[in-house]
């Protein structure tokens, strides 16, 4: 299932903040879109998984969702967006729940995201006790429970420390080495871009528009830390962006 | 590196205090100096006897009022006004408060009504209540229920507001349906604004029964209370009046154990 984005534009009264997004998403890939602050990626992300509607423009999604796909658009969340008061295992069944799966159906699906997101031995802790990173793991692996179409994950690494980014960024290479999944991917890191995107979105800063779309062709179990190749990708994106994101720095905010 | 001359000094600790610390025993000691030193102070004719009871005279009523039964005579009839009107009102407040967390109109409706009823003192309306609900127990429950009922119904829908947004947007991502919501994301969320809320509510709602037993009943530790003062034995007052804060104390205690059951996901 791919996702078309056509001549999408938004304001929050007379702030504008998006204009004429029009982009297309393939399946099998992931895109990511990054942006100096407040160009609007993450409300982009929203109007992707229909939490917002745009005020121009829509959002589409061509071709059906693929066979046991139970929420063909997921969210994966920079605040992991746990719910505190359950279980690791816990967590992963609320989302199964509501589609009926329960029992003996539901502990292989749990057992086999949480074996894949490498959490088997946690299924029964609670958030409080895990470390940043097992938390977007957990996360992850909910997100995967629901077979989803296409993950729609808004900056999932910025919360953690930058060694805890490089262990993530490692587990979803090899998720996606292992099947590939469909993922619009927001941050602002250059670095993950370069990393896990198989084209990288520029865009403008507010009023967010697109700049430049850039691909990059190395496969991603091949792409390392410090990688050369990477490195001229990641120059090459930074200097699209340098004065905007000095402006956008500058910028009162609330107009 | 500092040359050989230079003198060292130890960095001065500043860092402590104000965090709290359980120290389980200091709170018993208090109450214990305190008893021994009214005890002293009648002894010895510090205090005078029509300014405070002595407090062995108080344990010694208390036993009294054990062995003859009375204190079960007022005890049971009490406990089950209080335990009937704060669960009505405490249940219909706790469902007020949810409703108008969830519904901007309901909340728009109800919440200067609420606002309104609030600060009426509760015990005001008693004569009422004995029209609405009868002399017997009926006008008592409603007098508990409805003291309950206000600080409860506040708390809760502030829990509610409370909740955690990015949760709910979460539910909504996976496609929760709204009552999946409501129930495993919202409540959870709110329990602990609304069991902080309770702990209030019910102080007053031992309050409210008080108040109410005074007004008229037969048995009660209200009625107790009053005609141990009308009489002025001091020691009878004060032996019902303990028990009103062991009272208080037990319903405290029995909440901390509920939020620990409940609430054992807080860090």
């Amino acid at each position: 299932m791919d996702i078309r984005l056509s001549g999408v534009s938004h304001a929050y009264g007379q702030m504008e903040v998006m204009r004429d997004i029009t982009l297309d998403i393939p399946s099998g890939q992931i895109v990511c879109i990054v942006g100096p602050s407040g160009c609007g990626k993450s409300t982009l992300l929203r109007f992707i998984g229909g939490l917002e509607r745009p005020d121009q423009g829509e959002v589409l999604q061509m071709g059906a969702p693929p066979e046991g796909c139970l929420n063909p658009l997921t969210y994966i969340f920079q605040d992991f967006a746990l719910l505190p008061w359950r279980s690791v295992a816990g967590n992963v069944s609320l989302v199964l729940e509501d589609h009926g799966i329960r029992g003996t159906r539901a502990r292989e699906i749990i057992d086999d995201v949480l074996d894949r997101t490498k959490l088997t031995d946690f299924a029964k802790a609670l958030p409080k006790q895990l470390s940043g990173g097992m938390k977007q793991r957990v996360a992850i692996a909910r997100a995967l429970a629901v077979r989803p179409a296409v993950m729609l994950m808004d900056e999932p690494l910025s919360a953690l420390d930058s060694q805890t980014r490089e262990l993530l960024m490692d587990d979803l290479i090899a998720l996606w080495t292992r099947t590939p999944f469909t993922a619009v991917y927001v941050t602002h890191n250059l670095a993950e871009a370069v990393r896990l995107g198989h084209s990288i979105v520029v865009l403008s800063r507010r009023p967010g528009q697109i700049r430049e779309i850039v691909e990059i062709r190395k496969p991603l179990a091949e792409r390392g830390f410090a990688d050369p190749d990477l490195e001229a990708q990641q120059k090459h994106l930074w200097n699209l962006m340098r004065d905007e994101a000095r402006a956008a720095d500058a910028e009162l905010l609330h107009g | 590196m500092a040359d050989p001359g230079t003198t060292a000094r130890r960095v001065d600790f500043r860092g402590g205090g104000f965090a709290p610390q359980s120290r389980r025993w200091v709170g018993l000691v208090v109450f214990v100096l305190l008893i021994a030193f009214a005890e002293w102070g009648t002894r010895t004719g510090f205090i005078s006897a029509l300014t405070l009871p002595k407090p062995s005279d108080v344990l010694e009523t208390f036993r009294q009022l054990y062995e003859t039964g009375l204190l079960w005579k007022h005890l049971i009839p009490s406990l089950s006004r209080l335990a009937v009107g704060a669960a009505l009102g405490a249940s219909v407040g706790i469902g007020v408060g949810v409703l108008i967390g969830l519904f901007s109109y309901i909340r728009a409706g109800l919440v200067p009504l609420i606002a309104a009823i609030f600060p009426i003192p509760k015990i005001a309306l008693l004569p009422l209540f004995v029209i609405w609900f009868g002399i017997d127990e009926g006008s008592k429950y409603a007098l508990i229920a409805f003291g309950t009922f206000t600080p409860t119904v506040v708390a809760t829908y502030g829990a509610v507001d409370n909740v955690d947004r990015s949760l709910i947007r979460m539910g909504q991502s996976f496609g929760l349906s709204w009552r999946s919501i409501v129930l495993k994301i919202v409540l959870p969320g709110a329990m602990p604004g609304i069991l902080s809320g309770l702990r209030i509510s019910l102080a007053i709602a031992i309050i409210l029964l008080v108040a109410a037993e005074m007004l008229g009943a037969e048995y009660g530790i209200g009625a107790y209370i009053l005609e141990a003062g009308a009489l002025y034995d001091l020691e009878r007052l004060f032996a019902g009046v303990v028990i009103l804060s062991l009272l208080g104390v037990l319903v405290s205690a029995a909440i901390s154990m509920i939020e620990r059951q409940l609430l054992g996901w807080r860090t």
